[in-house]
């Protein structure tokens, strides 16, 4: 006997308690004298997709559609969603919304079904032994019948009881406590079907395997209790009795008393390995699995003073309230508040339309007697009644107190998102103050607040990337300015002077870029992390971007490398430029493509940073124009081809001047109006408008460079040019007549050469590259002594030295075709270029122009527009044609 | 239909403030009936006065406030600011006394901070000290035990048109601290030496002691703030008196002298002035009993259960910071003040 109530099974069998509680009368000898009886047939059902937690279910029907009882009228979205059935044979005469339970008092998008009154099932079957079944295709089974937690949140049951394999169920709880007054719906269900129950809970236990289940039952209900018991008796199903106080039927809560466990703060029961299931959840797995029946119906509690036969209906999902008030005899004028819910935690319904659902244990049809008024609130004063009855033993006058005055940040210390809005609170306090009102007030700001963070969170990292680029673009371009001017040194010095290497000077400046870059790509990566880790959408965008930067990055370490490498040899500096440069475009209109892509992505999800990236890709667009023109600019410039004619340098400059600085103005408008509008975004464009500013300063004060270098150097080179007057035209016409001298022969010859050397190039270079990225590697993981390190750094410069070789072979090949060109169009193939991608942007112009105004514009005007479109598009056709000509003839391939 | 629409919960208990307040009152009731017995009629005369002047104030700057006067006046909390410093007050005292005292309270200690709930301190406690700056004499002429006044001496007492010396005396704290450290002198004192503590006082005590049970068993208050008070001042007096039983006074002679009980039970209770968590308010009334033995110990006042209550109201919401509870679900309670 002692040792029975000292020993072990006297510990484990142990009810705990949980802190504070209340005692509000119970009011559920209204309802739990009769059997549960069946609810109306109402004419129309309203099923709204989302009756539970989770993404709203798809219909399957449309308005029109004949349904039987039990077919599936929408299915599950996603994982966390639950399927819907038709609870009765009819027709759907509507899908739209529909007033419904929601605290907002918000309509929902609802299934309309009218009854035929026959109340026909479709086809359906139980499983006879769902051993025979893996847990998988049982889970499955339980999602297709459309169960969700009939307790109160409604969360789809094939969630929680599919926890995969490494999850070890130690406790499944289910919850019978039913501790909200008023409601009888569990008692009279255990009392009525406990064996039905008990056969729902053996499949959990088949798909959870706990190592123990518990029941946890009030002990207001002992006729529940001596039915579930005989019940379970012979298996192993624990019936816990647990002293009645309210909310002992919360889930932490009963985990609490029939564990001792307490769930930490913001996680699930699953962590501490508890699962918790409802009574009625349990007896409808059982329906499903057993006789096939998906979830149709629930046992609501219909009471109240208001009530004639108070009782238990089993309603049919989608009942209108107003059909079940009508069914169980309420008396109209009598009727004060109608509850959805318990008292407790309910919610007052403003329309007796809305329909019952899958969670609606409970409609309370209250006289004004019955539930008065809420009498008006008095001053705090601070009696701790309201801690003391705290389940969540947090200090409620605390939190009010910060409530009302906004802290948020005070009522967050006091753990404002851990109260679980029982309402013992408020309802023990003298002072009548609505206390559950304002923190559910307080935790809508502080969710607001939380959304708000992240907004500008994803600001700030945009600004961070941008500055991180703009560093980036900058180093870049002092580099290639610094290039620029040592080759127009070395040109002066050429035709006397022996070529040197790179100055010192040029290295610092490829250093400086080297840094800068790999400065930038570090932040970004950062950007990309915190992004990431905070959930955030763009974080792929900055991975992206991160990416683009770090590639930028190892280029420039190579730049430095060979810089260094290239010291002694006896290279042409300038070569190494285009290369550079080759690349730099490249990546800018890469870049350019991407936040191109960004824009439209973001436009089409309406988000409101579209407009900010648009005009960043217009800004990389530019880069990418520049960049390409100075390429050209570059090439031209080659030494390998010392005759090649020269567009002016100056004239170059001072257009993309023009460009920049007409971006310059356009930026500042924007952010002008930004500024106007009050966009959060201003400061952004105007961070935008200063760089581009300094972008156009630089672009002058390179221009003043170059004019100051000009008139030395190839300025003789307009001699090589073609007499223009009897260069062939070719844009007239729409087939281009065969350039006229070309030898065939000699341009099958260089074509065959030109492919080899290709080749040999691209091996050479990937070679190089290889072995650049593995020391980049070793580099980085410090896995190599500095003999191996020097050893490996030399096969990468003898690589690029071949690599570089190779490529002067390719280019200076690709010169003379080019020569070629140009002596026989009259236009180099720079002019070709210039002219087929200036017919490309006027006519991409043109298009967007149209796109534009195609809503707001007048017929003719959009007529014009379309006729002006056309010409540009033949005139781009034309100029393509030209160019591709021209480079096939002399067996160039275009890049 | 027109359905009352709110939020949950949709029901609430049957408490209000007024009828917590009116507790307070019918607790004070004993104790009140002792003061009577011991010393006249001085006692229950300074309640009803201190009660209408109370009301008077109250409706008055409610009104300069513009707010309803019903439904404030309801909460008793005036009428209970009103008894409690009525108690405190010597029965020997004049109408103006109790006047000053119990206006100063209620208009500047309560209403000027914003009404009930936002004073940081005890409106009644306010008015006491107020009164014991302004007129040490007054205050601190108690009667003498055994020389109970007639209810006609006691109401000429109040009009201020007889004299007191023919009834007071020196309490049982006063004579203790004149004469600490002087054995002789000590065992001399009657007063000293009731059935267990100060001669009438200790009844005075039990009386509250006993209205304080009554608050405990209806759950007014909590334990925490009787208990660390009573061991507040209980512990040290022990301690303190077993080291010299001459230089100072036994516990028991402290917990049934001068104020304790009315201190422990009534006044270190109030709910708005003191700290709110459980473990701070058992903090905070232990505080107040140790700085109450220390102040009689070796202060310049004989009592001092109202100093110590207002600078522990002072330290309240401090304490409170420090003292959260452990929420559920996390492992450890949040301290400080937050950011
Ligand atoms: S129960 Fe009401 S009056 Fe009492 S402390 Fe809490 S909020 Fe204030
Ligand atoms: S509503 Fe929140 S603060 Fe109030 S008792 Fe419940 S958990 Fe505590």
């Amino acid at each position: 006997m002692l040792a029975k109530l000292f020993g072990g099974t006297h510990r484990k069998n142990r009810v705990y308690d949980f802190h504070g509680g209340v005692h509000p009368p119970e009011n559920k000898q209204q309802s739990n004298g009769t059997a549960i009886q069946p609810g109306p047939l109402p004419a129309r059902l309203i099923l709204p997709l989302n009756m539970h937690i989770g993404a709203p279910a798809k219909p399957l029907v449309a308005p029109g559609d004949k349904v039987l009882k039990g077919q599936m009228i929408a299915e599950p979205v996603g994982a966390v969603s639950a399927a819907i059935h038709a609870p009765t044979s009819g027709t759907v005469s509507a899908i739209g919304p529909r007033p419904i339970q929601h605290p907002s008092g918000m309509d929902a998008i609802c299934i309309v079904i009218d009854s035929d009154g026959e109340d026909r099932w479709v086809d359906h079957q139980g499983i006879a032994d769902y051993t025979e079944l893996s847990p998988g295709e049982l889970v499955d089974t339980i999602r297709q019948a459309g169960i969700a937690g009939m307790g109160g949140a409604g969360f789809p049951t094939s969630i929680k009881v599919n926890l995969g394999d490494h999850q070890r169920v130690e406790q499944l709880i289910i919850n019978a406590v039913e501790c909200e007054p008023y409601i009888t719906a569990d008692d009279r269900l255990m009392r009525e079907r406990a064996a039905d129950i008990v056969a729902g809970i053996h499949i959990l236990q088949y798909l959870l395997n706990p190592r123990r289940t518990l029941i946890g039952i009030e002990d207001n209900k002992p006729e529940a209790i001596s039915a579930i018991k005989r019940a379970c008796k012979g298996c192993d199903i624990e019936v816990r009795v647990v002293p009645t106080k309210y909310p002992s039927g919360g889930e932490k809560q009963l985990i609490q008393l029939l564990t001792g466990k307490e769930v930490a703060s913001g996680q699930l029961p699953a962590q501490v390995g508890v699962v918790c299931q409802n009574v009625g959840t349990a007896f409808a797995i059982q329906r499903a699995v057993c006789h096939g029946e998906p979830l149709l119906s629930r046992i609501t509690t219909l009471t109240g003073d208001a009530v004639a036969q108070p009782g238990n209906y089993e309603t049919l999902l989608g009942t209108p309230v107003a059909d079940l008030l009508q069914h169980g005899g309420v008396h109209s004028q009598q009727l004060g508040r109608l509850v959805m819910g318990g008292p407790m935690m309910g919610f007052t319904l403003h329309n007796p339309a809305v329909p019952v659902v899958k969670t609606t244990n409970c409609i309370i049809a209250a006289s004004p007697q019955e539930l008065p008024e809420p009498p008006p609130e008095q001053p705090c004063i601070r009696c701790g009644s309201c801690a003391e009855a705290c389940p969540a033993n947090l200090l409620p006058q605390q939190l009010y107190w910060h409530a009302k005055n906004d802290d948020l940040d005070k009522a967050l210390h006091h753990n404002l998102m851990d109260c679980i809005e029982c309402g013992a609170c408020a309802y023990v306090c003298p002072s009548h103050i609505p206390l559950v009102q304002y923190y559910r007030y307080a935790k809508g700001e502080v969710r607001q607040r939380a959304a708000d963070q992240v907004k500008a969170d994803k600001a700030r990292q945009r600004f961070e990337a941008r500055q991180a680029r703009i560093e980036q673009e900058q180093a870049e371009k002092e580099a290639r300015r610094q290039a620029r001017l040592e080759a127009n040194r070395k040109k002066k010095e050429a035709g006397a002077a022996a070529p040197t290497g790179p100055s010192a000077e040029q290295a610092a400046a490829l250093k400086q870029a080297s840094l800068e870059a790999s400065k930038a790509y570090k932040a970004a990566v950062k950007a990309a992390k915190t992004a990431e880790a905070q959930g955030d959408d763009n974080a792929a965008d900055l991975k992206a971007e991160a990416e683009r930067l770090k590639a930028v990055a190892d280029k420039a370490k190579a730049a430095v490398r060979d810089a260094k490498a290239d010291a002694p040899a006896v290279a042409a500096p300038a070569d190494d430029a285009v290369a550079s440069l080759k690349k730099q475009v490249g990546d800018a209109s890469s870049a350019y493509k991407a936040a191109v892509k960004a824009a439209k992505d973001a436009e089409a999800s309406g988000a409101d940073d579209a407009g900010d990236l648009r005009a960043r890709a217009e800004a990389l667009k530019a880069t990418a124009d520049r960049l390409k023109a100075e390429l050209r600019d570059a090439k031209a410039n080659a030494p390998t081809t010392p005759a090649a004619p020269q567009t002016d340098p100056v004239a170059e400059l001072k257009k993309q001047v023009g460009d920049a600085s007409s971006a310059y103005k356009s930026a500042v408008k924007a952010a002008k109006e930004a500024e106007a509008q009050g966009a959060d975004n201003a400061a952004e464009l105007r961070a935008e408008a200063d760089r581009l500013k300094a972008v156009a300063d630089q672009l002058k004060a390179d221009l003043r460079d170059a004019k100051a270098n000009a008139p030395a150097p190839a300025k003789a080179a307009p001699a090589g040019k073609a007499p223009p007057a009897d260069s062939p035209k070719v844009p007239e016409s729409d087939a281009p007549q065969s350039v006229a001298g070309v030898d065939p022969e000699q341009a099958a010859k260089r074509q065959k050469r030109l492919k080899a050397l290709k080749t040999a190039y691209n091996m050479a270079h990937k070679q190089y590259k290889d072995a650049h990225a593995a020391l980049e590697r070793a580099e980085r993981h410090e896995e190599l002594s500095a003999d191996e390190f020097n050893a490996m750094q030399q096969k990468v410069d003898k690589l690029k030295g071949k690599a570089d070789v190779a490529r002067d072979a390719l280019d200076a090949l690709v010169e003379e075709a080019k020569a070629d060109i140009r002596a026989h169009t009259g236009k180099d193939l720079k002019t070709l270029k210039l002219e087929a991608a200036r017919a490309e942007s006027a006519l991409a112009d043109k298009q967007q122009e149209l796109a534009q105004r195609r809503d707001s514009a007048a017929e003719e005007t959009l007529e014009a527009l379309e006729a002006e479109l056309k010409a540009l598009e033949t005139e781009a056709h034309i100029a393509r044609k030209a160019l591709k000509q021209a480079v096939e003839e002399q067996g160039l391939v275009e890049e | 239909m027109s359905l009352i629409s709110s939020t949950s919960p949709h029901t609430t208990g049957k408490t209000d403030t007024g009828a917590f307040m009116r507790q307070v009152l019918y607790a004070t009731l004993p104790g009140l009936a002792v003061l009577t017995w011991q010393f006249g009629w001085g006692s229950v005369i300074n309640v009803l006065w201190a009660v209408l002047v109370a009301l008077l104030s109250e409706a008055a700057i409610l009104k300069a406030r513009g707010r309803p006067l019903g439904f404030y006046l309801k909460d008793y909390s005036a009428v209970v600011t009103a008894v409690l410093l009525g108690l405190a007050l010597p029965p020997t005292a004049p109408w103006w006394l109790t006047l000053i005292g119990v206006s100063f309270a209620i208009i500047v200690a309560k209403q000027l901070y914003g009404g009930l709930g936002m004073n940081p301190f005890n409106p009644a406690m306010v008015g006491y000290v107020l009164l014991l700056i302004s007129f040490p004499a007054a205050m601190t002429r108690w009667i003498a035990p055994g020389q109970t006044p007639e209810p006609a001496q006691s109401w000429q007492l109040f009009l201020g048109q007889a004299g007191v010396d023919g009834f007071s005396g020196a309490t049982p704290l006063d004579t203790f601290r004149t004469w600490a450290g002087n054995a002789s002198e000590l065992s001399g004192h009657a007063i000293l030496h009731g059935q267990f503590a100060g001669l009438g006082w200790e009844w005075v005590n039990l009386a509250f002691l006993l209205g304080g049970l009554y608050l405990l068993a209806r759950r007014i208050i909590t334990w925490q703030i009787p208990a660390a008070f009573l061991l507040g001042v209980a512990v040290p007096a022990l301690i303190a008196s077993l080291v010299d039983p001459v230089r100072f006074a036994g516990p028991l002679f402290h917990l049934f002298s001068g104020g304790t009980m009315l201190g422990a039970f009534f006044i270190a209770t109030d709910p708005v002035t003191a700290a709110t968590s459980r473990l701070g308010r058992f903090i905070y009334a232990l505080l107040i009993g140790v700085l109450i033995w220390v102040i009689r110990s070796f202060g310049g006042y004989p009592d001092a259960v109202a100093f110590s209550v207002l600078l522990l109201n002072l330290c309240a919401p401090f304490i409170d910071y420090y003292t959260q509870p452990r929420t559920y679900g996390h492992r450890k309670a949040n301290r400080g003040v937050g950011s």
